[in-house]
């Protein structure tokens, strides 16, 4: 790998960087909004560190569901990163240390950038100086946009409830680039508002996941 | 709160860890590779019409219905993740003060 390669790659780990570190803006004052503490929010972005998982977790708890309901949401939304990793082992090496560590940083924004390059080592380097600069900066944006929110007398005021739907949305219409997609995000939106006056807070989500897991075998057999 | 916060992000890194781990054989499985890129899409669907559309155990229809339509906008004008986020929340902060 020439050194023109390495510096492009870093120019696009620090794009996507930046642009996830705008997006934990959002998640830092949703997540405070949502009642939860500053560390519980921080605690999020390092441990957690997959965007859609954690603002799924915050959202069902601000919506007044259970903990329990959200940490499931949140892992059943974290399956797809179980897909990325399958791609990227054949590309990060083989030590066992290095593989636990690189786990943590399976992600979209790591996946996209590690499968888009030519050789080996250009992916595992775009792969590992992605995955550094969105954990630093996603891990940035969450503590100001949980101390910025902190600092107001109530969100609600501002439309903070408004703010998770919107996040989800944005999330979402990536995905729906097909007909299909765009059919299941429907049915699962019915769905979750006909179950939802009928069983507990979250709960709509689980039955949602159930049953496209049914569908996707159903389909896969067929 | 602090035990659910932890459960999932164990749960999470289990799954990257998995990906990384698991024989190859396993997660190829037709099943498993067409399944999985539908989950989120479901959830993430579900979400938006949940947290738009009820308060409680009650469908209701308020500012947050207009704060959805603009972020649907923004969104086909493929503006910035934060741009529809802040646009959606200043909607619904805007239409209850009127």
């Amino acid at each position: 790998m020439d050194s023109t390669a390495r510096r492009g790659i870093i120019r696009d780990a620090l794009g996507i960087g930046i642009a996830t570190g705008a997006y934990a803006l959002s998640f830092g004052a949703i997540s405070t909004a949502a009642g939860l503490s500053l560390l519980q929010t921080c605690a999020l972005s390092v441990l957690m560190f997959t965007g859609a998982s954690q603002f799924a977790l915050v959202g069902v708890v601000g919506a007044g569901g259970s903990v329990w309901a959200g940490a499931a949401t949140a892992a059943l939304l974290g399956s797809r990163n179980a897909l990325y990793g399958m791609r990227l082992s054949s590309i990060l090496d083989r030590s066992r240390w290095r593989r636990a560590a690189a786990a943590q940083f399976v992600i979209d924004e790591t996946t996209a950038m590690a499968i888009a390059r030519e050789s080996v080592p250009e992916s595992r380097f775009a792969f590992w100086a992605t995955g550094f600069a969105v954990f630093a900066l996603w891990n940035l944006g969450t503590l100001v946009g949980a101390l910025a929110t902190h600092a107001l007398p109530d969100p609600k005021v501002l439309g903070f409830d408004a703010a998770p739907p919107a996040a989800f949305l944005a999330l979402l219409a990536p995905r729906l680039r097909a007909r299909e997609p765009l059919a299941i995000a429907l049915g699962a939106a019915v769905v979750a508002l006909v179950c939802l006056p009928f069983v507990p807070a979250g709960v709509p989500l689980l039955i949602v996941a159930v049953l496209v897991a049914i569908f996707g075998i159903a389909r896969s057999r067929g | 709160m602090w035990a659910g916060v932890l459960v999932a992000c164990a749960a999470c890194y289990a799954l990257k860890l998995a990906g990384l781990s698991l024989p190859a054989s396993v997660l190829q499985d037709a099943r498993i590779q067409r399944t999985v890129p539908l989950v989120p899409v479901a959830l993430l669907a579900a979400l938006v019409a949940t947290q738009t559309f009820s308060t409680g155990h009650h469908i209701v229809v308020d500012v947050r219905t207009a704060a959805l339509i603009v972020a649907i906008g923004m969104v086909l004008l493929r503006a910035p993740f934060l741009v529809v986020v802040a646009s959606a929340a200043a909607t619904a902060a805007l239409l209850r003060l009127l």
